[in-house]
């Protein structure tokens, strides 16, 4: 850690932050003891409580504009001005054909923007983020809008099986001075690590076993986390609030521990027990959660995770805006709040896993 | 195939977006260029708020063709609150039963498929029941 000096952290020449943010949480939850229920008698130590499941007309391209439109509520901005908009996910309902240009159509943005789809397992939100908050800092656009939101779906009966949810979040970036949010900086950490993929054509997900958890999960978040603590001379106790990838509830608990956060911290943006890995959207979607109860001058670490591997962090601070526009949107507790729980059949029938031909 | 048709109802398909009349100020929906109520020319671009309630509802059983995987599911009439009346399906119910008058909001969800799995995804405006603001 020694090497690290401010050259490595991200920092756009103009400041940047978040303008508006916007969540969203399919309507209905599989608990975690259904799976049990249906493939191991009940057998099983259960990583969360439940999980959200999108209805049979969801997808990442329906909830990204649903987070979308949330955003645009609370930057109050016209979507005209908007010269980006990406959306990052490992669940895009076409093969080929962009969701971010049917997004960018459904909320008025086109036809002088950037669309693209990113793709980074669980960071291709924060990537895209970051990535937007270049274009932004550079003067090359006002606005841009960065979207993590996944279907994430599991082998039945797969350990994952039990947590790949559904739901993420869209994030207009602005310039600093309009901002609900400052972005400090950001650093990220990436290595040619197999610890999880999908190959073309394959429908679920493989994991490689042993190298889930250190070689990938912690060492890249640790890494990132206190590369840009190091960097920006900070330390956990300066942050009102922290939030990692949340795959299971143990993972991120464990890696705040490691790092000095209390639970206290960790407890607002920690939704993963109640909806699931949500993949791409899974750190951003805790965020979503801190700015809603967040107060002016707070600071919030933020870390993500994608497998494959890498994790990007950000050191946020909280503005005087938040106050007025976190209102004009739903909250994230809000969708959370909505929920009808499902069996397993049901949930196999809205997850296309009963063939019709 | 209807991709042609398609991409040219994306507008109001997508976001509500339908028309209003500058000379008597009535919003259309579905837009039609004539204004009903006037019967002037009416051409103007107008984002609907996607707010209304329902008007009336039925459940379909029997659905079309290009329908069934959604079976059964709620048809309704809904009356926007700038107005007009549209047909759309009302999704996220969940157990909640539906009413005369029940406040709904629009959303953008997947319609149905063009032919079978090969062809593209139709996406267009349907409503729910309007999420309550719970969080403090
Ligand atoms: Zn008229």
């Amino acid at each position: 850690m020694n090497d690290v000096n401010n050259n490595l952290l991200l920092k756009p020449v103009n400041p940047v932050g978040i303008v508006g943010y916007g969540a969203y949480v399919p309507r209905y939850r599989l608990p975690a003891s259904e799976v049990a229920r249906v493939w191991t008698n009940g057998q099983t130590a259960l990583p969360i409580k439940e999980k959200s499941v999108p209805g049979l007309d969801e997808d990442v391209a329906t909830m990204s504009i649903e987070a979308a439109r949330n955003a645009m509520s609370r930057a109050n901005i016209s979507p005209a001005e908007l010269r980006a908009v990406w959306v990052g996910s490992e669940s895009h309902p076409y093969a080929v054909k962009p969701t971010s240009t049917l997004v960018a159509e459904a909320i008025g943005a086109v036809p002088n923007v950037q669309a693209a789809d990113w793709q980074f397992a669980c960071k291709a939100g924060t990537e895209a983020m970051v990535a937007a908050i270049g274009f932004v800092g550079s003067g090359m656009a006002r606005y841009a809008m960065a979207i993590g939101m996944d279907t994430a779906q599991g082998r039945p009966g797969d350990a994952l099986e039990y947590t790949a949810g559904a739901g993420g979040a869209a994030f207009v970036l602005g310039p600093a001075d309009e901002s609900l949010a400052i972005i400090d900086a950001t650093y990220s950490f990436v290595t040619d690590t197999p610890d999880f993929w999908r190959r073309a054509y394959a429908k679920y997900p493989e994991h490689g076993q042993r190298f889930t958890g250190e070689p990938a999960y912690f060492k890249h978040i640790m890494e990132a986390a206190q590369a840009l603590m190091e960097a920006t001379h900070t330390s956990a106790a300066d942050y009102k609030y922290a939030v990692f990838h949340q795959p299971n509830t143990k993972f991120p608990q464990r890696v705040a521990s490691m790092l000095g956060f209390t639970k206290e911290q960790i407890a607002a943006g920690l939704l993963v027990p109640v909806i699931g890995n949500t993949y791409a959207g899974a750190a951003i979607i805790g965020l979503t959660a801190i700015l809603d109860i967040a107060e002016p001058g707070d600071r919030v670490l933020m870390v993500s995770f994608g497998s494959g591997a890498g994790s990007d962090a950000f050191a946020i601070t909280v503005a005087d805006a938040i106050r007025e526009r976190r209102d004009r949107a739903p909250r994230t507790q809000d969708y959370i709040a909505r929920r009808t729980l499902i069996d397993y059949a049901t949930y196999a029938r809205y997850r296309g896993k009963i063939t019709m031909k | 195939m209807e991709i042609s048709r398609h991409w040219r109802l994306r507008k109001q398909r997508y976001a509500l977006v339908g028309e209003v009349c500058p000379h008597c100020e009535a919003k259309l929906f579905p837009p039609r260029d004539i204004c009903p109520e006037c019967g002037q020319e009416a051409r103007t671009l107008y984002q609907f708020s996607g707010r209304g309630e329902v008007y009336s509802y039925t459940t379909v059983y029997e659905p079309p063709a290009g329908y069934e995987e959604n079976a059964p599911y709620t048809v309704a009439l809904i009356k926007l609150e700038e107005g007009p009346i549209v047909t759309a399906q009302l999704t996220d119910l969940g157990d909640q039963p539906v009413e005369i008058g029940t406040p709904v909001e629009m959303v953008t969800r997947r319609l149905r498929q063009d032919g079978d799995e090969r062809g593209m995804i139709v996406y267009g405006y349907k409503f729910r029941p309007a999420l309550a603001r719970v969080a403090a």
